[in-house]
């Protein structure tokens, strides 16, 4: 047996899951698991009761509704892949592998906020919304207010992220990654959107202990500049047996203008 | 907990601790042994069974989660007297060495020829990447389900239970 022993309850509803969190603040949600049975595995993580969302319908497919599409967020990344969302998919494509995809959630990783997961940097580039629900109600977030730090996200004790949010009116998305070659998490990625408004948004993922957007990268697109370099330039970037935070900084330098050249 | 699953078509029920993953359920439990755990760390393949027809690493899966599911396992797609095709391409193409990564690579290959029937080199390679193998340096396992694929082109059925998951 690899992890600790726990109890476990399949959600009927997120109203009966947000209850059953309310009576008992042990329990820790699951969803596709990828995130969560693996550290418990290590037992770097040993809840004493798992609650299982996965299942739930209702946090499940993709809606159009006015300008947004609307994600449940127990959608796999492999239905994620095979939507028609913009830049999602491309991004989808480097998450894990096949079988990783058949099961992790798009709502499962952007609730855990793993520093190199890939989705981060396509919710910040598209402006994707938050919908997270507690036993107070529901609230809207947006995706500047949702990664506050390593492994910490908008999403609290208690609560549910139910639905994610994405812009309609994107004409054209990138991604590019440098990813570890054994876990397949991005050592570095760079995704970049242009808006309605003909803006480009562009975020980095992997390299710091959250993802961020890139203001400077922002900036000199925008103008109708190159990418350049020095585009995280005083900004702290994670360095370990990896990758150091010098070839960090210098990767998001490299990544931001490939994907530029192709966003075109 | 009661978990009660279909494996290769057959109902069993057991009686499960929850922290049991389903890969420990088939081999422990109900001693389908040819699904194999190769590291810790999720990242290996080995272990990739089919759950209500995807492939997923069975070493990720909680028992519990897959109750009142359909479980493929390598031991469901063929017999030695009814080879699968894939089971017949990674004998006739030495897609294997010490074999050990080898069910794991088949199951995953049998969900990409279900999608893809015709997979270029490129495709295989890049649905394989979570399966780990040692010893082929991969290419004969390219070769190996590319054969399968022009087995099942001329008509060559799967045989046992990935034929109708
Ligand atoms: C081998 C391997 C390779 C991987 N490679 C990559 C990669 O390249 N890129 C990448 O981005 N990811 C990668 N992952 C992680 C994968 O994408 C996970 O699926 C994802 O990070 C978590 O989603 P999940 O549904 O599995 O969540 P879980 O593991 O079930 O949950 C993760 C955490 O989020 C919480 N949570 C889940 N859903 C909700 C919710 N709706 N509301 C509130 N809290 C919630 C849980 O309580 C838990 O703390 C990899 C995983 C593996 C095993």
């Amino acid at each position: 047996m690899y992890p600790a022993n726990f109890d476990y309850q399949k959600a009927a509803s997120v109203d009966a899951a947000l209850q059953a969190m309310a009576d008992n603040p042990d329990l820790k949600v699951i969803a596709g698991g990828h995130s969560l049975l693996p550290a418990m595995k290590l037992r770097l993580a040993q809840p004493p009761a798992l609650l299982d969302i996965f299942n739930l319908e209702e946090l499940k497919g993709i809606k159009e509704d006015g300008d947004f599409y609307v994600v449940g967020a127990m959608t796999t990344h492999a239905d994620v892949l095979r939507s028609q969302l913009p830049l999602f998919p491309e991004v989808a494509g480097w998450v894990g592998d096949p079988m990783v995809r058949n099961r992790g959630t798009i709502g499962g990783s952007l609730a855990h906020a793993d520093p190199s997961a890939d989705y981060p940097a396509a919710a910040l580039a598209t402006g994707a919304e938050f919908v997270i629900r507690g036993m107070g109600g529901e609230r809207t977030v947006g995706a500047d207010e949702m990664f506050l730090g390593m492994f910490e996200s908008a999403v609290q004790h208690g609560e549910l992220l139910t639905h994610i949010r994405i812009p309609r009116g994107i004409s054209a998305s990138v991604y590019e990654k440098y990813r570890h070659p054994a876990s397949h998490y991005a050592i570095v990625g760079v995704a970049m959107a242009r808006h309605a408004d003909g803006q480009i948004r562009a975020a980095y993922t992997g390299a710091a202990e959250k993802a961020a957007r890139l203001p400077k990268l922002e900036e000199r697109l925008n103008a109708g500049q190159d990418a350049g370099t020095g585009l995280v330039e005083g900004a702290d970037m994670l360095g370990d047996r990896f990758a150091s935070a010098e070839f960090r900084a210098h990767l998001v330098d490299v990544l931001s203008d490939r994907a530029a050249k192709r966003l075109g | 907990m009661n978990v009660t699953m279909n494996v290769n078509g057959k109902p069993y029920t057991r009686d499960v601790e929850p922290r049991t993953l389903l890969v420990h359920f088939l081999r422990e439990d109900l001693l389908l042994t040819g699904t194999h755990v190769g590291c810790d760390t999720s990242q290996c393949g080995a272990c990739t069974v089919h759950v209500d027809g995807e492939a997923v690493k069975s070493c990720t899966v909680l028992a519990v989660q897959a109750d009142g599911m359909d479980v493929t396992t390598i031991e469901g797609i063929g017999t030695p007297g009814d080879l699968h095709p894939l089971q017949t391409g990674f004998w006739e193409k030495h897609g294997l060495q010490c074999g050990y990564c080898t069910p794991g690579m088949i199951m995953a290959s049998a969900e990409l020829l279900k999608h893809n029937p015709s997979p270029s080199e490129q495709e295989i390679r890049y649905h394989l990447e979570g399966n780990y193998c040692r010893c082929t340096g991969y290419h004969n396992i390219v070769k190996a389900v590319q054969h399968a694929a022009e087995i099942m082109a001329q008509g060559g059925q799967a045989g046992g239970q990935a034929a109708d998951d």
